[in-house]
């Protein structure tokens, strides 16, 4: 029996290299019976139907999804994996922000030499998050987080006010709103929330980090960035706006009863507005972010993902080939679009994918218009190897100012985020410009 | 004590064997200690030691190399501006969370041996039931408590035309996550107050009555000085909970400006090896938490002496 089966497994070996070879893998060293089993940390919902069709398509390259918690976890799950030498997946979701960090790990594998050519798919600001401004690709954009203004239509009407379009016309809305119903506000400012910051930050030109020769430089505490620290900073001062964070069951009822009238939120937020405001559907309105110069429209990013192969897989080609069908070909970016909900990087997206709003916005059929146009103008904003000590700084040193509502505080809190992060990186020997 | 059930064998052979056995019935708990405590311990040690060196721009493989830090990892967990004020916040936390949570057991566990209680077992056991709520749920819970927008005391203050304080904000906030320490650990140190004076010879009591003692006599000429072991012990544990504080702020951050990352010791260090990625400072920290925790434990249990650990000798 046993000698019986042994030749007819040599001769399947042979068939299943054949193939492959034809197919051109050179990995085949590694796998010599030609099939490749790939695993991939995701936490997308049904991600797993969404690689059902390539699994249907690739016998010979299966993937099989692995759900994960949120960005954090997962990202501390694979720097333990790595750290340890195994146990980390193929294939890997990564925050953007969170890539300069997996890179200096050594976790993500450089995969230029793959799907280099596939630059031109995506726009400039989330090609720049892959590959840090460098030669190196260091995974495919998935989905971007566009910032997008969200306001209460039938508040913005009843007080005859117009969506604003600079951040001066939000501050006159958030001050008629608030002089109107002293219960109600047009935001709130989130010391909670770095990623949103950031993007705010983004979008006035900022960017916080960047790498000239072998040099980083941090510029958290420039100009761009001051601007809106003592925009904000003012509209809590005076109390038009609110100083709560976000994402707390207080917020949550503040969004569903009507007293937060607006929301800066990103191209994702639909899903989130239908979870904590159901009762209010209708009533909400999109529209691009308030404008520092309506003349030269920019906009910031809040979120979004990569897929990246993991420096720990041994079959990084066919990893690679999967990132790129995913991430560029238009049955998958549709897939992802109505199957994961999220909203891909690709330029082809809008096109091809999104083409009937969210359901929370029904009765706005221009949503994925204003989301291609916000997307178009984000500009490039690069994150350094410790966006991780900047954030909890930002954690602390604003929310000491937001307590304090002292216009004063928010820049200050900018000078301690700026120092904390360059001595993070002077400590740990990084060469930094200045 | 050392009862060795007698054998016919030789003498010889039965101190041999006696030498190995003890040995081997504590083997598993040696090994035990030495792979989940003593290990880690040494490991964590080592780490506080040890640094990360980057060269160039910190990408790509083998850009960061670990190297000997010395006590620089000491130094700077020490000296860190924000160590020193979260050391601070948890002291003043202690202050109000352990004699108040210790007086509150106190009290009740003399109520319901007073005998006049006729719903021992319900209050006892409703007493208790906080304590077996994990500290996350309890923080939740009472997170949803404090804010002023979804709390139903904020409906009733309202009703009263009060309006509610905003406990998460300002100084309220120590208030705020001491009480949520009270809350599930009152029951649990009431049943360990409660066991003790069950233990006493009802006699002394009936003695103490025919001399004409009334209850409150009983309870303080009497009960307390008998349960003051029992009271050190769970000051002791007490303490040592109130320097591990972490789930109860880490929970409730997200819903408060006045939490930072370091609000406490633990939570920096948390911060630090989870947050920044640094666990060589983290361990450094740690190595100093547990250092006091030792530190303060057993110092109070020798200033206290004996009363803690001999019992016998005054009864």
């Amino acid at each position: 029996m046993r000698k019986a089966v042994l030749p007819l497994a040599g001769v399947l070996a042979a068939a299943l290299l054949v193939t492959t070879a034809c197919g051109g893998s050179d990995d085949a060293g590694d796998n010599p019976g030609g099939k490749v089993a790939l695993t991939y940390w995701s936490w997308a919902p049904n991600m797993d139907q969404v690689v059902e069709a390539w699994n249907a398509a690739h016998p010979d390259i299966q993937v099989t999804v692995y759900k994960q918690d949120g960005g954090d976890p997962a990202v501390t799950k694979l720097l333990t994996a790595i750290q340890a030498g195994s146990g980390a997946p193929d294939v890997m979701q990564a925050e953007y922000q969170k890539i300069p960090t997996l890179v200096a790990a050594d976790a993500v594998a450089d995969i230029s030499a793959d799907v280099g050519d596939l630059k031109t798919k995506f726009p400039d600001s989330a090609w720049n998050a892959v590959t840090l401004g460098t030669e190196a690709v260091y995974g495919l954009p998935q989905d971007s987080g566009p910032m997008m203004f969200y306001y209460r239509a039938d508040i913005f009407d009843s007080l005859g006010l117009q969506a604003p379009t600079t951040w001066d016309d939000y501050a006159s809305a958030a001050r008629a709103i608030h002089t109107a119903n002293d219960k109600q506000y047009l935001g709130t400012f989130s010391a909670n929330d770095p990623g949103w910051f950031a993007g705010l930050a983004q979008q006035a030109g900022a960017s916080w980090w960047g790498i000239r020769d072998n040099t980083w430089s941090v510029a958290v505490d420039d100009a761009d960035t001051q601007r809106v620290a003592r925009y904000w900073g003012a509209l809590v001062q005076e109390g038009s706006i609110d100083n709560k964070p976000m994402y707390t069951p207080e917020w949550n009822a503040a969004l569903n009863d009507g007293t937060q009238v607006g929301w800066i939120g990103a191209v994702w937020s639909p899903g989130v507005l239908e979870g904590n405001a159901a009762s209010t559907k209708g009533k909400w309105k999109a529209a691009l972010l308030p404008q520092w110069d309506a003349t030269t429209p920019a906009n910031g990013n809040w979120g979004g993902s990569a897929t990246s192969v993991t420096s720990q897989s041994k079959h990084k080609k066919q990893a690679a080939q999967f990132v790129a069908w995913l991430n560029t070909d238009p049955a998958a970016i549709k897939a992802l679009a109505s199957t994961a909900n999220v909203y891909p990087a690709s330029v082809d997206a809008a096109a091809t994918a999104l083409t009937t709003p969210p359901a929370f916005f029904a009765d706005q059929p221009d949503f994925y218009t204003i989301a291609a146009e916000a997307s178009r103008i984000t500009t490039p904003f690069t994150y350094g190897p410790n966006v991780n000590v900047a954030y909890s700084a930002y954690n602390d040193a604003f929310g000491k100012a937001a307590q304090s509502k002292q216009a004063a505080a928010f820049t200050e809190a900018l000078t301690t985020m700026q120092r904390t992060t360059t001595d993070d990186m002077r400590n740990a020997g990084f060469t930094l410009a200045d | 004590m050392t009862a060795f059930p007698t054998t016919t064998r030789t003498p010889r052979t039965a101190t041999r064997r006696s030498a190995g056995v003890p040995y081997s019935f504590l083997a598993p708990a040696l090994l035990l200690f030495a792979a989940f405590l003593a290990a880690p311990i040494a490991y964590t040690t080592y780490l506080s030691l040890r640094r990360t060196q980057v060269t160039g721009l910190g990408l790509g493989a083998g850009s960061r190399t670990e190297v000997w830090a010395g006590l620089e990892n000491y130094t700077r967990s020490l000296t860190d501006p924000d160590f020193l004020p979260s050391v601070y916040r948890v002291g003043a936390y202690g202050l109000i969370v352990v004699p108040t949570m210790l007086g509150l057991a106190l009290l009740m566990a003399l109520l319901l041996d007073a005998g006049r209680t006729r719903v021992g077992t319900f209050a006892r056991t409703a007493i208790f039931l906080p304590y077996a709520v994990p500290a996350v749920v309890a923080s939740l819970l009472w997170g949803f408590l404090y804010l002023p927008r979804v709390s139903p005391f904020a409906d009733l203050l309202h009703a009263l035309g009060i309006t509610p304080p905003d406990v998460l904000a300002g100084s309220g906030v120590l208030w705020a996550v001491a009480n949520i320490a009270i809350w599930g650990g009152t029951g649990f140190n009431m049943i360990v107050l409660y066991t003790a004076l069950r233990a006493v010879p009802r006699d002394l009591y009936e003695a103490a009555r025919l001399d004409g003692a009334s209850d409150v006599q009983i309870a303080w000429r009497i009960k307390i000085p008998i349960v003051t072991p029992a009271l050190i012990m769970t000051s002791v544990f007490s303490i040592i909970a109130t320097v591990q504080v972490f789930a109860e702020p880490m929970t409730l951050r997200p819903l408060s400006n006045t939490i930072s990352t370091t609000w406490t010791p633990l939570m920096k260090v948390y911060r630090d090896a989870f947050t920044r990625n640094d666990v060589y400072s983290a361990a450094a920290t740690s190595v100093v938490i547990a250092l006091a925790t030792f530190l303060v434990s057993f110092g109070l249990l020798k200033l206290v002496g004996s009363r803690a650990f001999h019992q016998e000798d005054r009864t």
